[in-house]
């Protein structure tokens, strides 16, 4: 540590945050034109996501190499800490919003399509005596006849491995605050492997579900917050699996010491994160 | 520096806290100096004032008579829409984010924000993101219409921008999220070894509740707007009652994001009224844990009051009641807030200079607002109310002459801090009285015009409210032009025209950021600052 605690630290310019506004530009402006139906949109929308990959590849090598180079004192550690909780209690909310559908949907809509409250003759005449029931397509049967999603088979596998890793990498924790590199080694390289597995198997439920269930992002609301939550879910897993084995690598380059090593448990936060959204999924998506 | 000198990283570090901003473009591209960029927030706010400015003139101009004179309801639609995204995200927001950039180092005697290059990152963002949203006026189907809620169906029914909007309000979120996260973690990590939380300045306290509202709402907004997007492109059912689901339940989630939204833009308000009346009145504020706890109580509440936007959806009774008395319930805190600021001024030695005329006109224009916000909150009331004119003029009173003449205030009271030179104080004062003026002639006849049953958002309108439309409509361009007087003044503080400033700059005020010189050096509080009974609060 180079500085003194006393003393504050200010990091130095860096052109890497407009590198990433202009990736971001890119991105947008080509999803939004692909969307509007123009190939090209295609196009410039992956120069956005190399800009950005580019961008995150050259930001975090650089903080790495600061962070290694000893130029971080027990503050800025601190700040690192602060923001990467409050940036997954930002997550946090942005399932809420998802799950806030679900139980809306599941509450207070589909009830009241089916008559509750004071919609009897709405039921009646317009929905033509739609009866309330989980899961649904609506009244329209939009997207046609389907089949749940059980709780038992491949999403109960998930779940135990999903559960799994988050204990694997509690090991790891351990591991790296008792100076047991091996293991350390051995056990995030366990839980990322785990990550990826999981995201392969909820592929293979995806591909069961759109060819022999008839169950798709199209099935009415069933089908829209089954694939949106848990395919949400899916893309911060396989975030959460990079980032692990980013971290891997870098146990195996020899960084992190049992005191100093904020990247390896923001990670491990994450990964935290994204098993108890699992378990809210599990429950209240595919059990109940 | 000396403790640096020992390792082999002294040199850059050292370096990095000596010199001055670095030349040129990069200066600003690169920043990671939350001068710099307060600075940038704050010159880009007033460029999207006054570019949201002109099209709130475009609407009152349309207005200005009865019958379609100038522009096709389809684009006055537009203007309506846009008008509110910008003044709400481009110009409200940044504006506040600025002054906290500014501010809450120098009021916490910290040396810069605590993620400097995050902080960058949150501001480059906005450009990108109102660089598309601009881009849609001139796309096939025209900008966004269906107003800033962007309610479905109706939101689904806009040109090729519609993907646009969708992502450009991503990008504001992403923005403020960032800058939210660089607010707490600053507020919390980084104040001066004694000083306690509760010793901060209001200014600080507002904008730390403030942040945790932009982090808990953001974020839900993303969602919902995910939702219209694949709603459009992808074939959920969200807010497709025929597929199980219901456009009401947009409602909700937007609202869930939109009601402590509007706390975001009025909180830090709050707080710089806060720093203003005390120093003005040459007395400690009354009550500042009371205000703390009262701007907590707000918080809290804004998350369980959402639905009052949503009276005539059809909601059963119970819950109207519920979020009608919940909402009432705000006037408890906002009243401890209102008194508090008049038993700060009660005997006090007070002069006016223009940031305590800003302070007053808020405080008694935003009470305004507050109380026609009572009056709508109650249901039966509400039904006669809804979408009409009398809403216009309610969070017009609690928006322009609320979070606007706040940030007026602002940087009349600080901008000698960040210059090195007073505004011109007799100017400044006429821009206070223009404002005021006709900030009330262009929104209190719009109270008249709803309560007579002027819908809002339609262009044209019957005869029989021509004549307090007039009114507004010259009350609008009055107000729009004086803005380019406040223009003027700080374009004179900038080129160091005016009297000079000193350290304390106004008579003895309290806190931190009067114990720099002015204008502020480029790097203050290398090493973290003494707090005195000078300089603490409470």
């Amino acid at each position: 540590m180079s500085h003194a605690d006393d003393h504050y630290y200010v990091p130095h310019q860096s052109h890497w945050p407009i590198v990433g506004s202009a990736g971001l530009f890119f991105l947008m402006v080509g999803v939004s034109v692909w969307l509007n139906g123009a190939d090209s949109g295609f196009w410039v929308m992956m120069v956005g996501v190399a800009i950005v990959v580019f961008m995150l590849i050259g930001w975090f090598g650089e903080v790495i190499g600061e962070s290694e180079g000893g130029r971080y004192n027990n503050q800025v550690d601190m700040s690192f800490r602060m923001g990467m909780f409050w940036f997954i209690f930002s997550e946090v909310m942005f399932f809420a919003a998802f799950f806030g559908a679900l139980f809306y949907a599941r509450n207070m809509a589909v009830p009241w399509l089916g008559g509750d409250s004071n919609n009897f003759f709405t039921n009646l005449l317009v929905w033509g005596g739609f009866e309330n029931t989980w899961p649904t397509n609506g009244p329209g049967n939009v997207g046609g006849e389907f089949e749940k999603m059980g709780p038992f088979g491949l999403p109960l596998i998930n779940t135990t491995i999903l559960l799994t890793s988050s204990v694997t990498v509690s090991i790891a924790h351990h591991a790296l605050l008792h100076g047991q590199r091996n293991l350390l080694k051995i056990m995030l390289a366990a839980t990322f492997l785990l990550g990826f597995v999981f995201v392969f198997l909820q592929a293979e439920e995806y591909i069961e579900a759109y060819e022999h269930m008839n169950l798709k992002l199209t099935t009415g609301i069933y089908g829209s917050t089954f694939f949106m939550l848990t395919g949400f879910h899916g893309m911060h897993v396989t975030i959460g699996a990079i980032m692990l084995t980013i971290i891997w690598l870098r146990v195996m380059k020899g960084h992190f010491t049992p005191d100093r090593h904020f990247a390896f448990e923001a990670t491990a936060w994450y990964w935290h994160f994204v098993d108890v959204v699992w378990v809210g999924l599990y429950v209240f998506v595919y059990w109940m | 520096m000396s403790t640096a000198v020992l390792d082999g990283h002294a040199a850059d570090d050292s370096s990095e806290h000596d010199h001055g901003p670095a030349k040129g473009w990069r200066r600003w591209l690169y920043a990671t100096n939350h001068k710099d960029i307060g600075s940038m927030y704050l010159i880009f706010s007033l460029l999207m004032f006054f570019f949201g400015g002109s099209m709130a003139l475009v609407i009152r101009t349309e207005l200005f008579t009865p019958g379609l004179q100038f522009i096709d309801p389809a684009f006055f639609n537009q203007m309506t829409t846009m008008h509110a995204l910008i003044m709400v995200f481009g110009a409200v927001m940044p504006a506040f984010v600025g002054l906290a950039n500014w501010m809450i180092p120098l009021m916490i005697g910290a040396p810069d924000m605590a993620l400097p290059r995050m902080n960058n990152w949150s501001f480059w963002i906005l450009p990108v993101a109102f660089t598309i949203l601009a881009s849609t006026l001139f796309m096939p189907g025209g900008a966004p219409a269906s107003g800033w809620t962007m309610y479905p169906p109706l939101v689904l029914q806009t040109g090729d921008a519609f993907p646009f909007l969708i992502f450009s309000v991503h990008l504001m979120g992403i923005s403020s999220i960032m800058g939210a996260i660089n607010v707490i973690v600053t507020i919390i990590n980084m104040r001066a070894p004694d000083m306690s939380l509760l010793k901060m300045p209001m200014f600080v306290w507002t904008w730390l509740i403030t942040a945790y509202l932009l982090l808990a709402v953001m974020p839900v907004l993303a969602g919902g707007v995910t939702m219209l997007l694949t709603d459009q492109f992808f074939g959920t059912s969200f807010f497709l009652a025929a597929g199980g689901g219901d456009p009401v339940m947009f409602q909700h989630i937007f609202w869930f994001f939109g009601h402590p939204e509007v706390y975001i833009m009025i909180l830090p308000a709050f707080g710089v009224v806060s720093e203003i009346i005390p120093t003005f009145s040459r007395k400690p504020l009354f009550g500042h844990d009371s205000m703390v706890y009262a701007a907590s109580s707000i918080a809290f509440l804004s998350f369980i009051v959402w639905a009052h936007h949503m009276f005539t959806t059809g909601m059963p009774l119970t819950g109207q009641m519920f979020f009608m008395f919940s909402t009432l319930l705000i006037a408890v805190p906002t009243g401890v807030k209102v008194f508090n600021w008049m038993a700060t001024m009660w005997k006090g030695s007070m002069t006016f200079e223009t940031p305590m005329l800003f302070s007053l006109g808020f405080l008694f224009l935003f009470t305004i607002g507050g109380f026609s916000g009572l009056m709508l909150a109650i249901v039966p009331a509400d039904i006669q109310y809804h979408d009409s004119y009398f809403v216009v003029a309610h969070f017009h009173y609690v928006l322009v002459p609320g979070s606007i003449f706040g940030l007026m205030a602002a940087v009349y009271y600080w901008i000698p801090k960040w210059t090195g030179y007073f505004y011109n104080e007799r100017l400044g004062q006429i821009h206070f009285w223009l404002s005021t003026i006709f900030v009330n002639v262009t929104f209190f006849p719009m109270h008249f015009l709803g309560l007579a049953g002027m819908p809002r958002r339609i262009p044209d309108y019957s005869t029989q409210f021509a004549d307090f439309n007039s009114i507004a409509s010259i009350g609008a361009i009055g107000f729009g032009f004086s803005q380019l007087l406040f223009v003027y003044i700080v374009f004179q503080c900038v080129r160091k025209k005016g009297a000079v400033a000193t350290q304390e700059v106004w008579d003895n005020p309290q806190g931190l950021e009067w114990t720099v010189p002015s204008p502020a050096p480029y790097h203050t509080f290398d090493t973290p600052p003494k707090v005195t009974a000078e300089t603490a609060f409470s």
